[in-house]
């Protein structure tokens, strides 16, 4: 393997939980309070429909297939959860109604589009398939009565993609699988350096490595 | 709980938060809202923290409004991007145009503070030659300011926000010696110092506004690497832990969670106090002098909601410049993977930066930029990596676990002012029942131009550097400025270089909005100059008699 291509392994951290640092000086009462009540979220729908979560949870599973070695993060709760406080970005294209309109009408039409070519619904389809109508949205070719393509297109890209993506970066299972440091109030850090490490840091394995890595990571805290 | 900043005010009473004391408070005077107070400030970050403190300190009577909560931020900071959007303004905003402005995060607070609460403490001075952009570059406008004056008072705003930077900075005319020492640089702003040296480009350490060695209350920064969600140390020097503090001792008022919805005017046209909400209720604060710092799109905003017959397009608005003439900076970026274990989220994530297309003038655009280091949390990053490189799924899973490995470099560029460009109000109304804002934005061939030339040279950068997988980031901005410009004529700007607008001698703007252009580096230090500036402005003309107080 030459050095400078990206390290293989799909576990590049094995055996480091940034949870284990929840009691250390990284980690100050606001954020525990902050992340123990994230880890605590109710994992059903409770603003969405049984339909729409189905179809929620299928996009959830394309845009970020998770391994089955450990608990997945429950991606779809996390994006039901923002649309029943309606926590809102700050701003709304022109072309799209608020936020939670604009998800209902969003996973409609991935529903109806389902139905009208493949004669089933979105989340019973195969994967390949669910990827290709979320490919046509994202491309802003997917319309559907009354939902214009290019309000699908900004659907897709700014709240499919923005919605999940920050609900799976915003996890400590997603900041332990790419060996984020993870929270770091009041303890912060000292080695600022190139391959300097503070023994409160991630060690990265190569596939050499991965066992005794794991094993130096259990004591990273 | 009924200690919800969100939620409850916290400077009641008589007391405010002591934000450097876990659950202590600092006393506050309060005035009636039948006393016509000198001056009511709307709006505590950049431009009216330092308006505030200063004109308390002087022995005026004064009241800062913000819309946002009183943070403390020992208490209520997580080290965390998803619960810190707690700073943001995330008031319902329209946008479009050719190039819609992602608003929120990138570039607007709302906190007793202003945006300096999540700001990247970036604290740069204009190049001289952009007060006078028209006259000595040939683009845009001159300002009616004079660059040696506004030295003076970069040097204040240096002091007073014990800015640290290195010893000699390589661009622009002599400064003194930045207050504090620079910090160490890290992984990611290294791999700029040696690209740039390859280029034959001078670089330096960014002077930042978290301290490099105990202040007063603040301790030295720790490098966690948070910054722009919220400073839990109080390293850093936002107008929270300076300014506001400075402003209750000297015996101004500070009322959190007091959105600011119109302000009156008389038969005289002249503005008699400000009605806001708070606590449920609209509330009325009659004052002989209101001063807007707002920022560009609540600036415009306010005004604009404030029209009457007299004034039927909004207050101080006979040019039609109000609204006009927004301005964001490019923030176009290049990023690459190292195989060096790079850890560039430690640290302040813009330790390094070059300023070299700030001051050579040899180039097929007009404006300048700078870049500087990256060091993105994960949110933002798979965002970024996402939507840049369309990336979705395993693959963007994959791309992900190189975090440790990744640098960057981003620009700040001066992007034109341009009249298209602007805030109107909508038909939407907001919580408080007030129109919301309408954002319309594109960019111009000159900006298209500097963000090509850019994105070339910072991609060199990184090649220079032996950076692999490198991509471009070609769709950010950020920092806001323009809606009411300053300039030489009631007829082509909203205030004069005072900072007084032409049509209401008793209202003034004083924040970014003010600003005929924006330059090529980070808009707050030149915001806080020119309100320290405009401080001693009115105490002169309060003096000289021009001023009715
Ligand atoms: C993430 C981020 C990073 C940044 N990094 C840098 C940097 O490194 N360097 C730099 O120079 N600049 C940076 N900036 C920009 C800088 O923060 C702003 O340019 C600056 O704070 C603007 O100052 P201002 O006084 O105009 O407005 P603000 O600081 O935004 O203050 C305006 C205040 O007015 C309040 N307000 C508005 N309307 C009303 C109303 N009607 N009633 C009551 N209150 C109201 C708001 O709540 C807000 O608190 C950054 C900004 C962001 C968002
Ligand atoms: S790195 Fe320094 S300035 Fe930034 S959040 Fe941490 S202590 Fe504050």
């Amino acid at each position: 393997m030459s050095d400078t291509l990206p390290n293989p392994l799909d576990e590049r951290y094995p055996g480091y939980d940034v949870l284990d640092k929840r009691l250390t000086p990284s980690w100050n009462d606001a954020t525990r309070r902050v992340i123990d009540a994230r880890l605590a979220v109710p994992r059903e729908a409770r603003f969405l429909n049984a339909l729409e979560w189905r179809t929620l949870s299928a996009l959830c599973d394309r845009v970020m297939p998770q391994p089955t070695y450990r608990p997945p993060v429950p991606l779809a709760a996390y994006v039901d959860q923002k649309l029943l406080s309606d926590t809102r970005p700050g701003f709304r294209d022109a072309a799209l109604p608020p936020q939670r309109e604009t998800w209902k009408n969003g996973l409609a039409v991935f529903e109806a589009e389902a139905m009208a070519r493949h004669d089933q619904s979105f989340h019973a389809l195969t994967p390949s398939e669910q990827e290709a109508l979320m490919i046509e949205a994202g491309a802003g070719r997917l319309g559907h009565a009354g939902w214009s393509a290019e309000q699908m297109q900004l659907f897709f890209n700014g709240h499919v993609l923005t919605d999940i993506l920050g609900a799976y970066y915003a996890h400590p299972t997603a900041w332990s699988e790419i060996g984020f440091g993870g929270p770091a109030s009041p303890r912060g850090y000292v080695r600022m350096q190139n391959d300097r490490r503070d023994p409160w840091e991630a060690i990265e394995a190569t596939p050499e490595t991965v066992e005794k890595t794991r094993k130096e990571n259990r004591n990273v805290r | 709980m009924s200690d919800n900043p969100l939620h409850t005010p916290r400077a009641l009473n008589g007391r405010a938060p002591d934000v450097f004391r876990k659950g202590a408070w600092v006393p506050m005077r309060e005035y009636s809202q039948n006393e016509a107070v000198d001056f009511v400030v709307i709006g505590t970050g950049a431009g009216g923290g330092p308006l505030i403190a200063r004109l308390a300190e002087m022995g005026y009577s004064v009241i800062g409004f913000d819309a946002g909560a009183y943070f403390r931020p020992l208490e209520d900071f997580a080290s965390d991007e998803t619960s810190q959007s707690q700073l943001y303004w995330t008031d319902e905003r329209l946008i479009d145009g050719a190039n819609p402005i992602k608003m929120g995060s990138n570039n607007s607070g709302k906190a007793v503070g202003g945006s300096t609460v999540h700001f990247a403490m970036v604290s740069l001075r204009f190049r001289p030659e952009w007060f006078q952009s028209r006259t000595k570059l040939g683009y845009a406008v001159d300002w009616p300011l004079d660059w040696r004056e506004m030295w003076r008072y970069y040097d204040k705003a240096e002091r007073d926000l014990a800015i640290a930077g290195p010893i000699s900075y390589p661009w622009g005319p002599k400064r003194p010696r930045y207050p504090y020492r620079a910090h160490e640089i890290g992984g990611a702003a290294e791999w700029l110092a040696r690209g740039a040296e390859a280029m034959g480009y001078q670089w330096s350490e960014t002077p930042l506004a978290t301290v490099s060695a105990p202040r007063g209350d603040s301790p030295s920064c720790v490098y966690r690497g948070f910054c722009r969600v919220g400073c839990s140390t109080n390293a850093k020097q936002s107008q929270l832990v300076t300014y506001i503090p400075r402003a209750l001792k000297a015996g101004a008022e500070i009322r959190d969670l007091a959105m600011v919805g119109r302000i009156e005017t008389n038969a005289q046209g002249l503005a008699t106090g400000v009605h806001y909400h708070r606590e449920g209720q609209w509330h009325f604060q009659r004052a002989k002098q209101v001063i807007v710092a707002g920022y560009a799109i609540e600036t415009p905003r306010l005004l604009l909601n404030s029209a009457t017959d007299r004034f039927p397009d909004g207050l101080a608005n006979r040019s039609g410049y109000l609204g006009r003439n927004l301005m964001v900076q490019s923030n176009q970026a290049v990023y690459g993977r190292m195989k060096e274990m790079v850890r560039w989220n430690k640290g302040p994530p813009s330790l390094t930066i070059t300023e070299h297309w700030n001051y050579e003038d040899k180039k097929d655009f007009f404006g300048g930029y700078c870049w500087m280091a990256q060091g993105p949390l994960p949110l933002e990053w798979s965002a970024a990596v996402s939507s840049s490189r369309g990336l979705w799924g395993e693959a963007l899973r994959q791309k992900m676990m190189d975090y440790n490995h990744q640098v960057g470099l981003k620009m700040v560029g001066e992007m034109l002012p341009s009249m298209e460009n602007r805030v109107t109000l909508a038909e939407e109304k907001d919580q408080y029942g007030l129109p919301i804002t309408r954002i319309t934005y594109g960019w111009q061939d000159n900006d298209k131009t500097m963000i090509q030339h850019a994105l070339g040279e910072m991609q060199r950068s990184l090649e220079l550097v032996g950076a692999q997988d490198i991509w471009r980031q070609e769709n950010d901005t950020n920092h806001l400025a323009g809606t009411a410009r300053m300039g030489f004529s009631a007829e082509s700007s909203v205030v004069d270089a005072d900072c007084r607008s032409w049509d209401v001698p008793n209202l003034w703007i004083c924040d970014g909005s003010i600003f005929p252009t924006t330059g090529g580096v980070n808009p707050s230090l030149t915001i806080t100059a020119i309100a320290l500036r405009t401080a001693d402005r009115i105490q002169t003309l309060h003096r000289q008699g021009k001023i009715t107080l």
